[in-house]
């Protein structure tokens, strides 16, 4: 990992796991030994409004938020979001939406947040070991399983 | 296992309401540790014994129970890591309480303040919401005098309700800790207004900390209460969003604390009854004692130095410190961790020792007027950047005098009330009868949105009673029957209670209407539990308040209690009636909240339970 720390923005609605999300990515550079910073809004806009969350990690992080136009990965968790959002990327950063997923075979839903981390994974030096136990920590024993099904469906391996 | 015998179980902890999940809690003589225990159809599994707090768990006769839905399976997690992990400031200020014995933690629930006690009470400390801040302060106050650590809890605004005793406990001597957490939301993410609370310290006197992430806010909280025994003052740690909200790492016991002292009373009435004859000598031990403050704080308050380029040097404090470091690498920096008393000497020498000194700091211009005043030549911040929230761009901008319009977010979607929450059919009703609302703060508050673009007023926390009387009292009687206050039920507690007194005490001539909107929880906040409820923050059962009944007692003689869900037309006509009349009424539309209801249900059986 360089110096300069590696930004991902989750971006969402309020309800879908844009915070679920980014305390799982959170929680995975942290298990991998990286100084990690996490940022994100509580309160009114968790009523269905707009919900976004930075993630921040490499040697040393000193803001907890993402700089406009500084993201390399952008997670959107709903379409018409991307428009709010699409100005949090980096040039050369990469958008990672729900169209490039096959939704249909999703176990659930609801899932689809730890899907497109199973996408992200994909661009991150983390070992898949270090995901299934940041899931396996950060969601209820009962949703395990299909979370990892989703990631697996994203990680597309 | 057999080692278990000489221990003693202290505690069983349900951790789910299936009763599938137990924490046990061993005490040694000087540790405990704990095993987690899962039952399935597969059979038992019996965790690692896991060596938990430095101090053993408070005693608990009761079982203490959560549904499901409430627990974070990643505290639970962190809980049990002791070293190193990952916590939002919030979390990090509860794991300080923790390590420092902090006897009580009271509050009431606030954005970004809610979740310190939240935790506190999940990591095993004891927690109680309090009707208000004001209350959760004087409760505070008195276990601070009882020579007991204390840590009381609130958002900024809270701070204005808990004022009157601030002011006056600065000038009593208390023989324990007082720590006052004001959770400032600069940017107002979640809030009516951003008032920088740093100002309440000087107005005040209280010494203030404020961390710039959950390293700092853990360790802070233990120099609070270092602090606050040392020179028996409340201290005030000033927290913002980005540092409640925000995991970073914190490693725990970084810095040791003397465990506390034992729980006793002293009788000091010249220190603590504060007649004038006691409060003039007090006055002038306060500011002996910050004087004093602010000659340690030089010395060694907890405020850090970072070498660079002697071109630029930054004095700021708080996140700020975060975003300038990201935006200035190379510059020479002082970062204050006790922002009052200020480390003037300190920062005059810093400043004298730079080519070009700055201020940089969100919310108003505190540092740079004090810096100022103090004969310190130091720039500051244009005006524009008083507003919102900082970060790194905003901090570049200020750097190069950047002063080109900044870029305007595109708008996301707004909140709006989920679908099916019962406010909806109350804010129809309102909108149909073209209603004048005094409204107030909550979830409800979002009835002055499309579609309903039914509220007329919000102010703070119980306003819509006070303001509603003000418009009857003098709108012409066409408008002034049209106005009806509307409040919800932790809001109703924490201040209308107040307001329902003056509708009766000072009726306006064509009657009033009060509309309690309540939906069984704090909302807002994430669904705590308040006096209404007649549960406990940790969800057991204890004494309830009953709307309808206060406002019986208090002789209002149209009380009504509806559910306007199952026919919202009755409860339209309900609202028409008592707004026909030129009497007081009350209507008390009772529904529990979508998103707490399979909670309230669980709560409920299992307190059942319990009590049979």
């Amino acid at each position: 990992m360089s110096s300069k720390p590696t930004n991902v923005v989750v971006a969402g609605l309020g309800g879908q796991g844009v915070l679920k999300a980014s305390d799982i990515l959170a929680d995975v550079a942290f298990r991998a030994g990286l100084d990690v910073k996490k940022s994100e809004l509580h309160g009114m806009s968790q009523r269905g409004g707009s919900v976004s969350s930075d993630v921040r990690f490499g040697e040393h992080v000193f803001s907890p938020m993402v700089a406009a136009g500084e993201a390399d990965f952008l997670l959107v968790l709903a379409s018409e979001q991307v428009p709010v959002n699409a100005a949090a990327l980096a040039p050369g950063g990469l958008l990672i939406e729900p169209s490039q997923i096959d939704e249909a075979a999703l176990p659930n839903k609801k899932s689809i947040n730890v899907a497109l981390l199973g996408v992200l994974s994909r661009h991150l030096p983390f070992p898949l070991e270090l995901w299934s136990d940041a899931l396996r920590s950060n969601l209820p024993e009962a949703l395990y399983e299909t979370n990892l099904q989703s990631f697996s469906i994203g990680r597309g391996r | 296992m057999h080692t278990f015998d000489a221990l003693s179980i202290l505690r069983l902890r349900l951790l789910s309401m299936a009763i599938n999940e137990y924490r046990i809690t061993f005490v040694l003589p000087h540790s405990s540790c704990e095993i987690n225990v899962h039952r399935s159809r597969s059979g038992t599994r019996i965790g690692k014994l896991i060596p938990c707090l430095s101090r053993p768990p408070r005693q608990s006769s009761t079982l203490n129970s959560r549904p499901k839905s409430h627990r974070t399976p990643c505290l639970e997690h962190l809980k049990q890591q002791c070293a190193v992990s990952l916590l939002s400031g919030d979390e990090a200020v509860a794991l300080a309480a923790i390590d420092a014995g902090v006897k009580l933690g009271t509050g009431y629930p606030g954005t970004p303040s809610t979740e310190i006690l939240e935790t506190f009470e999940r990591f095993g400390g004891c927690a109680q919401w309090s009707p208000n801040e004001k209350v959760a302060l004087e409760v505070g106050i008195g276990v601070a005098f009882a020579g007991a650590r204390a840590l009381v809890t609130m958002k900024h605004v809270g701070l204005n309700v808990a004022a009157d005793p601030l002011f006056t406990v600065a000038l009593a001597r208390i023989d324990g800790a007082l720590v006052v957490v004001s959770a400032d939301d600069p940017g107002m993410a979640s809030s009516q207004n951003e008032q920088d609370n740093r100002r309440y310290a000087v107005a005040a006197g209280v010494p203030m900390l404020e961390p710039s992430n959950s390293q700092e806010a853990y360790e802070f909280t233990l120099r609070a209460i270092e602090i606050s025994e040392r020179w028996h003052l409340p201290v005030l740690l000033r927290l913002t969003t980005r540092v409640c909200h925000s995991k970073t790492i914190v490693r725990r016991g970084s810095i040791a604390i003397a465990p506390p002292q034992s729980p006793h009373f002293e009788h000091h009435p010249r220190f603590r009854v504060m007649i004038p004859a006691h409060a003039r000598p007090a006055h002038q031990r306060l500011r002996q004692s910050l004087s004093q403050i602010a000659a340690w704080n030089d010395l060694e308050g907890p405020n850090e130095l970072v070498a660079g380029l002697p071109s630029l040097g930054v004095i700021t404090s708080g996140i700020s410190y975060q975003h300038l470091r990201e935006a200035a690498p190379d510059a020479c920096v002082l970062k204050l961790g006790m922002t009052y008393p200020l480390p003037l000497e300190r920062m005059r020498t810093f400043a004298a020792g730079v080519e070009r000194c700055m201020v940089i700091e969100e919310g108003d211009p505190y540092l740079v007027e004090a810096a100022r005043n103090a004969g310190i030549a130091v720039e500051g911040k244009p005006e524009s950047f008083r507003f919102g929230e900082l970060n790194t761009a905003r901090v570049r901008r200020i750097l190069e005098a950047d002063s080109s319009p900044e870029p305007s977010p595109v708008p996301g979607k707004p909140p709006s009330l989920c679908p099916g929450c019962p406010h909806r059919i109350a804010f129809t009703a309102l909108k149909n009868l073209n209603c004048i609302v005094a409204g107030d703060i909550g979830c409800y508050t979002l009835g002055v949105l499309p579609p309903f673009d039914a509220m007329d007023s919000q102010l703070c926390m119980g306003a819509s009673i006070g303001v509603g009387l003000g418009l009857r009292h003098s709108l012409p009687p066409e408008e002034a029957k049209r106005v009806v206050s509307v409040i919800g039920d932790s809001t109703f507690i924490h201040s209308g209670i107040t307001g329902l007194v003056e509708m009766v005490y000072n009726p306006p001539a064509g009657g009033h209407l009060l509309l309690i909107l309540d939906n069984g929880t704090t909302a807002m906040t994430g669904l705590q539990e308040h006096p209404g409820t007649g549960r406990k923050l940790d969800h057991a059962k204890t004494g309830k308040i009953v709307f309808e009944e206060i406002a019986r007692a208090m002789g209002i003689r149209n009380v009504h209690v509806i559910d306007p869900t199952p026919d919202p037309a009755a409860f339209q006509q309900l609202i028409q009636s008592c707004l026909d009349t030129p009497e007081l009424s009350v209507i008390i539309a009772r529904r529990n909240c979508l998103l707490a209801a399979r909670s309230i249900r669980e709560y409920e059986r299992c307190n059942e339970q319990q009590a049979n």
